[in-house]
């Protein structure tokens, strides 16, 4: 079913939507074009035969690294036909900007302020662009691979002290 | 008569007099000392999973009205014990800073669980390595979450702490200085 619906899609957008394939779980996935992302969206959820109604997950992979770095992984799913799809975006590290999707599902919202928050993935024609976690203060974008893992920055002072030795593990990673 | 001879004479005097002083003090200490143990009125900072211990430690079964800190005051300016129940992290800390210092004295703080101990597993970017990097701590209370009887003998801990303190009636600081914390 999900097969279809990602054929359907490649035929409307034969340039936008390519590389289908079946993913982990089932779905199926494709890429699309990073500049067609909302056009996609707005056609996957308005075609009666698709009716994509609800985006539950949208997030972000960082492969630290390869080119494109960012994966940006839209989850579409449709309570109508009750069909699941993944399309993936690649985003360069050069120019992480995205057009937003919120107009299509609103609920996309928070998704993309979580994307701009932990990976520093702008979105274009966002209402609210601000972090969704992170303070405002926070420098950085801590899901990022090349972010350290305990760059802490804290908001007031805070009593030195000197680092335990927490024995191997993640802890000494960095 | 010298004024080394009168200056001989004046520690002597003072001494008996806080002799007299001190053994009354200490009655009253012993006496508050007594009285706020066990009517330690806290402020559930619940962050976190560590919550559902302490609703568990809080309610019925394990019933901690028994050793008189049952009533939740959600004030910080009624509490007198402040319970961390969870992780705080770096965005958290200045609301916590900001809730203990608007604690009236005597007040005192539990850290609930491992991670409000010493940020727990949480040794990452958003986590704050333990709460007494920010604020005082009276009592660490380990597990995660830790079991009731632990909480328990945390408040136990706590009030032994608590009666061995001193205690004053009127415990003003002196004109000028700055209030703690």
């Amino acid at each position: 079913m999900s097969k279809a619906a990602i054929q359907r899609l490649k035929e409307r957008f034969p340039d936008a939507v390519t590389d289908p394939y079946e993913g982990v779980g089932g779905d199926a996935v494709a890429m699309v074009r990073k500049d067609r992302v909302r056009e996609v969206c707005r056609f996957a959820k308005d075609d009666p035969a698709l009716a994509f109604n609800l985006a539950p997950y949208i997030t972000a992979v960082d492969f630290l690294g390869s080119d494109p770095r960012f994966d940006l992984v839209y989850q579409l799913s449709s309570t109508v036909h009750g069909h699941r799809v993944r399309l993936r975006v690649g985003v360069p590290a050069a120019d992480p900007r995205v057009p937003s999707v919120v107009e299509v599902w609103k609920g996309a919202d928070w998704y993309e302020r979580y994307c701009w928050d932990m990976y520093g993935i702008r979105f274009d024609g966002h209402p609210d662009p601000r972090r969704l976690y992170m303070y405002e203060e926070f420098v950085g974008h801590p899901l990022r691979k090349d972010y350290s893992l305990r760059g802490r920055q804290p908001l007031i002072p805070e009593r030195v002290v000197d680092e335990a030795f927490r024995g191997p593990g993640p802890a000494g990673r960095d | 008569m010298s004024d080394a001879a009168d200056l001989d004479l004046v520690p002597a005097i003072a001494t008996r007099r806080e002799d007299a002083l001190s053994g009354l003090s200490r009655m009253v200490s012993q006496g508050l000392g007594w009285a706020r143990k066990f009517s330690l009125f806290q402020y559930p900072f619940v962050t976190a999973c560590c919550g559902m211990e302490f609703m568990a430690v809080a309610s019925a079964r394990y019933d901690l009205d028994r050793f008189g800190a049952a009533l939740p005051r959600f004030s910080p300016r009624q509490a007198d014990l402040l319970m961390v129940v969870g992780t705080v992290n770096c965005k958290q800390a200045p609301i916590l800073k900001r809730i203990h210092d608007s604690m009236a004295d005597p007040k005192w703080v539990i850290a609930f669980g491992v991670c409000a101990s010493s940020g727990g597993f949480y040794d990452n970017y958003a986590t704050v390595q333990g709460i007494d990097r920010v604020i005082p701590v009276d009592v660490y209370i380990p597990g995660c979450p830790p079991r009731p009887e632990q909480v328990l003998d945390g408040i136990l801990l706590l009030q032994k702490k608590i009666q061995a303190q001193p205690h004053k009636l009127i415990d003003r600081l002196p004109p000028g200085q700055p209030g703690q914390g």
